[in-house]
């Protein structure tokens, strides 16, 4: 099987949302990659060194330059006419294009696969994670949207991949970019960082969240998250917010802190290698997840810790 | 300028999900089902619109049961105008929604249709971007923020990473997200004009749609269960923990 992978880069880097997509692919197939945007040649460069590597096909296109699908979703339709599997990243623009592409194909897409089964079958949660749905494409061509923290990264470096340029490409003329505010912070990116400090309702304001958990992730070199609770109640951007309609993060270490674990957050951190727990309600389900707990005030108790980590 | 605003009867969002013994599904006898929230941010959006004096009518319109009735009767006592069911029992997958929402939009000729970002059962977060791919138009998903000028609509959009606008032709395609907006709950007065509004009742088959599934599901099983851990006595016992396990600054 042929598979063609959406590469998510940020005109500079390929994202690393991009090497679980590579990996999943390979357990189909060979892996062919689309670079698409305007002045991609370091990307595809980048691209073409992914281990495993096929093809990296590059459309740079002034039309192809902010991801709009109205542009770019034709271009990869047409693609497919080579190709037996379309996958992408279920990154915020995975989830725009991939659709697209499917109904351009009328293919049925099978959304965020956990695991692949077989040449046609996957894994795939299904109410809020709360069940796992094992489906069977029936279709002649597939196309798929891979959650990240579900596999491997491929190494980003030892693949020789031939890079070629795809022609064509125009502007549909029915969308256009107008602007991106895009949070720019030192900090490790909250879907691939090591260590996340998420901060919930109980914390009460936006200074109690600079004062009690930036702190921690500063000493920790941490992502920051946040719970839903936390984020409606405007104490952080929306972009913090962990959980199922927010990040699906699986950090090597996630401190929840003052987080009562609605399950709608527990689908979003639950893979975490080691989960950490603060928080003064002892029946809290965060609890029931959470490897190591701390019963306690958490005013007291994340400064206490800030200082002797 | 009309609005349509599919809408989509599923297990209520705060009813906890039970995987059937059998492993064929998630059992939806007897427990309480509600209007999908993505789609009841949808309405609400468009009868925003209607309010501004934007939109002149608010089509709902709902592909399930016979029950399912009761989801548009939700959306007329929110605001909708009229609404349609296409019934089926059959569970229809996004790629067949979006062939009966294009046929009824070309029936329509809505200016707009709003659409929840997913359903919280199947999770599939498709349908808005296939309809736009099968009618041509542009789509503006996860909106936080639509604001209609003339020709075009502005659509802010939650991206990973925070935020971005873009300005599509109308007509178009918009799919929901959380914060759009806070859905009102439908007066008492309302939900019994709502009784009295206009809902036709077609079938799939009246759209020329072919509904038989392309995914099928094979088994629906419970997720690993991850087992609770210990509870540490205080913050110095913590911190000998993470540190054991190589965490410290």
């Amino acid at each position: 099987m042929k598979t063609l992978v959406w590469v998510e880069h940020d005109g500079s880097a390929v994202k690393d949302a991009t090497l679980a997509a590579v990996t999943a692919a390979s357990k189909l197939g060979e892996v062919h990659l689309l670079v698409a945007g305007e002045g991609v040649d370091g990307v595809a460069k980048a691209a073409s060194e992914i281990a495993g590597v096929g093809k990296v096909h590059v459309a740079d296109n002034a039309a192809f330059a902010h991801n709009l699908p109205e542009n770019i979703a034709p271009m990869i339709a047409e693609l497919m006419a080579s190709h037996d599997a379309f996958v992408a990243p279920a990154t915020t623009t995975g989830k725009n294009i991939a659709p697209r592409v499917a109904a351009l194909l009328d293919v049925m897409q099978i959304s965020d696969i956990l695991s692949v089964e077989g040449e046609k079958s996957f894994t795939r949660p299904i109410y809020a994670g709360n069940a796992i749905a094992t489906v069977e494409s029936s279709d002649a061509k597939l196309v798929l949207t891979v959650r990240g923290t579900a596999f491997e990264k491929a190494a980003s470096s030892g693949g020789s991949g031939a890079i070629e340029a795809v022609g064509g490409g125009s502007d549909a003329g029915i969308s256009s970019f107008v602007g991106a505010e895009i949070a720019k912070s030192e900090r490790p990116e909250l879907t691939s960082a090591k260590i996340i400090v998420s901060g919930g309702r109980a914390l009460g304001s936006s200074e109690k969240y600079e004062e009690v958990i930036v702190p921690l992730a500063d000493k920790l070199g941490a992502a920051l998250g946040a719970s839903r609770a936390a984020v409606d109640a405007g104490y952080v951007p929306n972009d913090y917010q962990v959980g199922q309609t927010g990040k699906i993060v699986a950090p090597e270490v996630y401190f929840a802190i003052g987080i009562s674990g609605a399950i709608q957050h527990l689908a979003g951190m639950k893979d975490s290698k080691t989960i950490v727990a603060i928080n003064k309600d002892e029946d809290a389900p965060i609890f029931q997840v959470a490897d190591l707990g701390l019963v306690a005030d958490l005013f007291n108790a994340v400064p206490e810790l800030t200082g002797k980590i | 300028m009309k609005i349509l605003v599919p809408v989509k009867r599923v297990l209520d969002y705060n009813v906890k999900p039970r995987v059937k013994s059998d492993g064929t599904g998630v059992d939806l006898a007897n427990v309480k089902m509600s209007m999908n929230p993505f789609d009841e941010i949808g309405v609400e959006e468009a009868i925003r619109l209607k309010e501004k004096g934007v939109a002149t009518e608010v089509v709902a319109v709902s592909v399930g049961p016979a029950k399912a009735q009761e989801t548009l009767r939700t959306a007329l006592a929110m605001g909708a105008d009229r609404a349609i069911l296409v019934q089926t029992d059959d569970a229809v997958e996004p790629l067949a929604l979006a062939k009966i929402f294009k046929a009824i939009a070309e029936a329509e000729q809505p200016g707009l249709v709003i659409l929840g970002k997913q359903a919280i059962d199947d999770d599939n977060n498709q349908t808005g971007q296939m309809l736009a791919a099968l009618t041509g138009w542009a789509q503006g998903t996860f909106a936080s923020k639509v604001e209609v000028e003339g020709e075009q609509v502005s659509v802010t959009r939650e991206v990973d990473g925070g935020l971005e606008t873009v300005k599509l032709k109308l007509p178009a395609i918009v799919t929901t997200d959380l914060r759009l907006n806070e859905p009102r709950y439908a007066s008492l007065p309302n939900i019994m004009k709502a009784k009295s509004k206009p809902l036709d009742t077609k079938s799939p088959a009246d759209y020329g749609v072919d509904t038989s599934p392309r995914v099928k599901v094979v088994k629906v099983s419970e997720p690993p269960v991850r087992q609770a851990g210990i509870k540490v006595a205080d913050v110095d016992e913590l911190v000998a923990k993470l540190k054991a396990m190589g965490v410290h600054s």
